[in-house]
């Protein structure tokens, strides 16, 4: 497990009993982070047991909490370390740790620091954050990062369905196939804060049109079919390429740092019938597209 | 209609509130403002319902139901059967998660 630390206090620079403590996560990223910007100062580091896992995240799920704090501050003696009784916590652990249990339990006051660790030295000089360090925000570079992740989950059933449409359908839809899963798990993290409309879906629905329109024109202009046949082989295209651009748009939800529980829930019940339908009636007409060329129809 | 983020299970009751500012500290999307003699719930469709100021609020002014948005979690969870509240968030894969061992996302997913 290299992106662990040992669980423990360290000091920073050359700490005394009157230095501050900060508290972090033991994950390698959160840890250097706090420690650069706290670059040339004396300080204590209380590195709680998250199992390797962001500050933000075990929070979430309660492992950087109340009750591993109150653990951390026994077990590292810290009382009979430091004279001042306090701990400076970054914010994102907030939804994990209850500050007025920790006085309670444990007699150390929490000071919520900004959440960014950068902000800390500009913090700690009057210890108040401004509003916006106390924001978190989803830049395009976050976004970004995240493409390789949303890429693994889907790199698998994306090749496996061009593959199949490819022998099926030909190297066109075989394309679609592929353009439709980039377009939900490339453009959609991308292009997210610029694509109109506030629910994922409908963004995705959106995004996923757009791409579909060259198909639908490609397929509707193919020479050798009967009107009836460019028609249905042009909806196809705007019927699955959408729904499934919507389906990976909504499944971005997790990775982004605004998304309620709530809103996400009303999603899923609003909008992936809409898909079910949509993908259910662009493949029933692929397979009798299919069906008919089979048959000799076109 | 097409916006699904406007109501959350965020409530405040200002009648409660000692004024103490805690939730504007925690707070990561500037829901909450200080105000005169009680916290302002400013901006409530920017919740995420993160649960941080309800849990760090002394005199419990603030109530929501926490969880993470995350579309993923919760139809996988619809998918076998369990309930989609119960599902927690899946990154780093805990052993709670009805994700089981899977490493989903790298942060921020939650």
């Amino acid at each position: 497990m290299g992106h662990r630390v040992e669980p423990g206090l360290y000091r920073l620079g050359d700490p005394t009993p009157d230095s501050e403590v900060f508290a972090s996560a033991n994950y390698t990223l959160s840890f250097d982070a706090l420690r650069s910007a706290l670059d040339g100062r004396n300080a204590w580091i209380l590195v709680l047991d998250t199992k390797g896992i962001n500050v933000w995240c075990a929070a979430g799920k309660g492992t950087f909490g109340t009750d591993e704090l109150i653990r951390r501050i026994e077990s590292t003696g810290l009382a009979g370390v430091v004279r001042l009784r306090k701990i400076i916590l970054p914010q994102l652990g907030a939804p994990g740790v209850s500050w007025q249990e920790v006085v309670r339990r444990s007699g150390f006051m929490v000071e919520y620091g900004p959440v960014q660790a950068r902000d800390l030295p500009a913090f700690l000089t009057t210890h108040s954050a401004t509003a916006e360090m106390r924001k978190v925000d989803f830049p395009l570079r976050d976004r970004l990062v995240l493409i390789p992740v949303e890429l693994v989950h889907v790199v698998l059933p994306a090749i496996a369905a061009a593959i199949v449409l490819f022998f099926l359908a030909g190297p066109t839809s075989s394309l679609a196939a592929i353009a439709a899963v980039l377009a939900g798990t490339v453009l959609f993290p991308a292009l997210l804060p610029f694509i109109p409309t506030s629910d994922f879906s409908t963004k995705g629905f959106i995004l996923g049109t757009i791409v579909a329109v060259p198909f639908a024109v490609s397929f509707s202009t193919e020479p050798v079919l009967p009107f009836w046949a460019k028609i249905l082989a042009a909806t196809a295209p705007l019927l699955i390429i959408p729904a499934v651009t919507a389906y990976l748009a909504l499944n971005f939800t997790g990775a982004t740092t605004s998304t309620s529980r709530t809103g996400v829930k009303k999603e899923i019940f609003r909008y992936i019938p809409v898909m079910a339908l949509m993908a259910g009636s662009g493949i029933t007409i692929g397979i009798l597209l299919g069906a008919s060329r089979f048959m000799g129809l076109i | 209609m097409f916006d699904s983020y406007t109501d959350t299970t965020l409530k405040f009751y200002p009648d409660r509130c000692i004024n103490c500012l805690r939730c504007t500290q925690v707070c990561p999307h500037g829901v909450f403002t200080q105000g005169n003699d009680h916290a302002e719930l400013a901006y409530p469709a920017s919740c995420m319902e993160c649960g941080a100021c309800a849990l760090n609020c002394p005199v419990q002014a603030i109530t929501v139901q926490s969880g993470v948005g995350c579309a993923w979690a919760m139809i996988s969870a619809a998918l076998r059967g369990k309930n989609m509240d119960s599902c927690e968030c899946s990154c780093g894969g805990g052993e709670d998660s009805c994700c089981g061992q899977q490493e989903k996302k790298a942060p921020p997913c939650c």
